[in-house]
């Protein structure tokens, strides 16, 4: 898996899938609509200021809420390669990985990394950089079925592969 | 080791005799679940899998609540999109303007899920069926795509907090006091990745609908799962509400849990959580005069008989205060008749509030009750986030119905014993 890398845009804790994309543009589903509204209820700039590779940063419990798969395909279709946060919430978690948008836990790099700074992660070791402060961090790993899921190309690709 | 009451059912479904929290499984479903937002991003999904099909016609209930009847036509769209795929896969539970419910009142009503299913649902609140005794979690569209397509799931086996009920609630502390109450003491993801397993002799004194309405939050302290005990009121419930065989499982006696925490009811009063996370919670009696501007009783969580006639009979002879708009929705048809046998509906609209067809709309922020910049808004909903019901501006006051009614009659946030 290629290495993410980017500049950083800073969120807290309990960023909620409403915030991310909320439900009044829910009547879409197309990636790119989406996108265009992509945490708008938290940061009304956000896409503005994106640019394609670029990483998120969260502190603890990043999608809670509401299931809508809607919000990691808006992250994803926003050009963000990677979410790094404390934890995830776990449907957050699983339609991650289950469409293909990288993330990965780590509350070192979580609280540590700030916004703007310029990160790249290694998948295949789970190590953060920050290439602004030269600061490195170890975050956790996928367990193996998950690398299987993700290697696969998502839960869609694997149920083909098995058919 | 023992297991837990949710780890026992995910083993009996995964063809395991034993499984211990952190394992991976894949496990049979019972029921897989979509609604109108979620559905047509499954079905996208499942047209790019080889299969052929859908895996069991009968075990595959698609629920069209949120945006519907439909609010525009990009909705009516998707609406159209999933009824078009609900016929030409014979979905045996289907259910659209006429027949349909909120999903999570609707589910149990018709008998369609029971004590001992596997039950996904690409809706977070899926998790309400654990007042049955079922081990019940959302999941996102592909997942469901998946179980659509398969009948199965993967889940990682979760640890579980232990939640021991005790005492008797006062007459205007309810099931969703309960669960605010735990929230405010666990936080927003003090269950994360764990199951909530409630137990004890309290418990008995929470009515079904007390216990629907647990579960159904047991998401919003970031818990997979939240599962009750089957008792005699559970299975009086099932039995007069399907045909479906149900299976009893009881956690073992050394079953290991995470942590532990005893709600003692007799203690709880009415709870409020504040804007913009359901841990922020306050007891009513400690709430200063807080101005609001609508009220909402409705949703998966609280749009449930016994939810209405506990509004009804605060509300019954009396006015909503003047610029208060007061929005009821009963969870599902069946519902909304027998309130309106039982007269609760004239008593609503007597008290100058209105009562709409089944939706989601408005808890979501959907239609049906959005919210203007600043505007306060108590809610029997399950979120208070920035924007959920409107403009990023405005405030939603998670309540019970007793306290949601007593403030449409006052217009501010209001104990209903002092009504």
């Amino acid at each position: 898996m290629e290495n993410a890398k980017g500049k950083v845009h800073k969120f807290g804790d309990n960023v909620d899938t409403d915030v991310i994309i909320p439900a009044r543009y829910l009547n879409s589903s197309d990636p790119a609509e989406l996108a265009t509204h992509c945490m708008e209820d938290i940061d009304a700039d956000f896409t503005k200021k994106v640019s394609a590779g670029d990483i998120m940063v969260a502190t603890k419990n990043f999608g809670c809420g509401s299931s809508r798969e809607h919000a990691p395909i808006a992250i994803k279709a926003s050009g963000i390669s990677c979410v790094i946060a404390e934890t995830f919430a776990r449907i957050f978690y699983r339609n991650a990985i289950n469409i293909g948008l990288p993330i990965i836990e780590c509350l070192e790099a979580a609280a540590a990394i700030n916004e703007g700074d310029e990160v790249e992660v290694d998948f295949d070791s789970g190590k953060i950089y920050d290439i602004t402060t030269g600061s490195e961090y170890q975050g956790q790993a996928f367990p193996p079925f998950m690398q299987e899921l993700i290697d696969a190309g998502g839960l869609v690709n694997r149920i083909n592969k098995n058919a | 080791m023992g297991m837990t009451m949710t780890q026992k059912i995910l083993a009996a479904h995964a063809g395991l005799d034993h499984v211990e929290a952190g394992q991976l499984i894949e496990a049979d479903l019972d029921m897989v679940l979509g609604n109108d937002i979620t559905s047509p991003v499954a079905i996208h999904e499942i047209d790019k899998m080889k299969v052929d099909g859908v895996f069991d016609k009968d075990k595959i209930a698609l629920v069209m609540d949120h945006f519907v009847p439909n609010k525009d036509i990009k909705s009516a769209e998707h609406v159209k999109e999933v009824r078009e795929f609900a016929c030409e896969n014979c979905i045996s539970h289907f259910y659209d303007v006429g027949q349909m419910g909120i999903e999570h009142a609707l589910l149990p009503e018709k008998g369609l899920v029971v004590a001992g299913d596997v039950v996904i649902g690409a809706d977070s609140h899926t998790c309400t069926y654990g007042a049955l005794g079922a081990f019940s979690t959302g999941v996102g569209s592909t997942d469901m795509a998946a179980g659509m397509a398969t009948g199965k799931a993967w889940f990682k086996v979760p640890q579980a907090i232990k939640i021991n009920v005790t005492g008797k609630p006062a007459k205007y502390v309810s099931g969703k006091d309960v669960i605010l109450h735990i929230i405010g003491e666990i936080g927003v993801d003090g269950a994360l990745y764990q199951s909530m397993e409630f137990t004890g002799d309290g418990i008995a004194n929470l009515s079904m609908d007390d216990r629907f309405t647990i579960a159904n939050m047991a998401i919003e302290a970031g818990a997979k799962n939240g599962i009750f005990p089957v008792d005699d009121k559970a299975i009086d419930y099932m039995k007069s509400h399907g045909t479906r065989e149900y299976k009893v499982y009881e956690a073992d006696a050394d079953a290991e849990y995470a942590s532990e925490l005893t709600v003692d009811l007799s203690t709880l009063k009415p709870t409020v959580s504040f804007p913009h996370l359901p841990e922020n919670t306050h007891t009513v009696d400690e709430i200063d005069e807080i101005k609001i501007d609508q009220v909402v009783i409705g949703s998966c969580t609280n749009g449930r008989i016994s939810d209405l006639a506990v509004a009804a009979e605060i509300m019954k002879g009396k006015k909503v205060a003047d610029g208060i708009r007061v929005i009821i929705i009963p969870a599902t048809q069946q519902i909304y008749l027998d309130a309106m046998e039982a007269g609760y509906l004239r008593t609503f609209v007597e008290a100058g509030a209105i009562v709409s067809t089944p939706t989601c709309g408005p808890c979501l922020g959907g239609y049906m009750g959005i919210l203007a910049h600043g505007e306060r808004c108590v809610s029997t909903t399950n979120r208070n986030f920035v924007g959920r019901m409107g403009d990023v501006t405005s405030e939603i006051y998670l309540a019970s119905p007793a306290v949601a009614a007593a403030s449409a009659l006052t217009g501010f946030i209001s104990d209903p014993e002092r009504i």
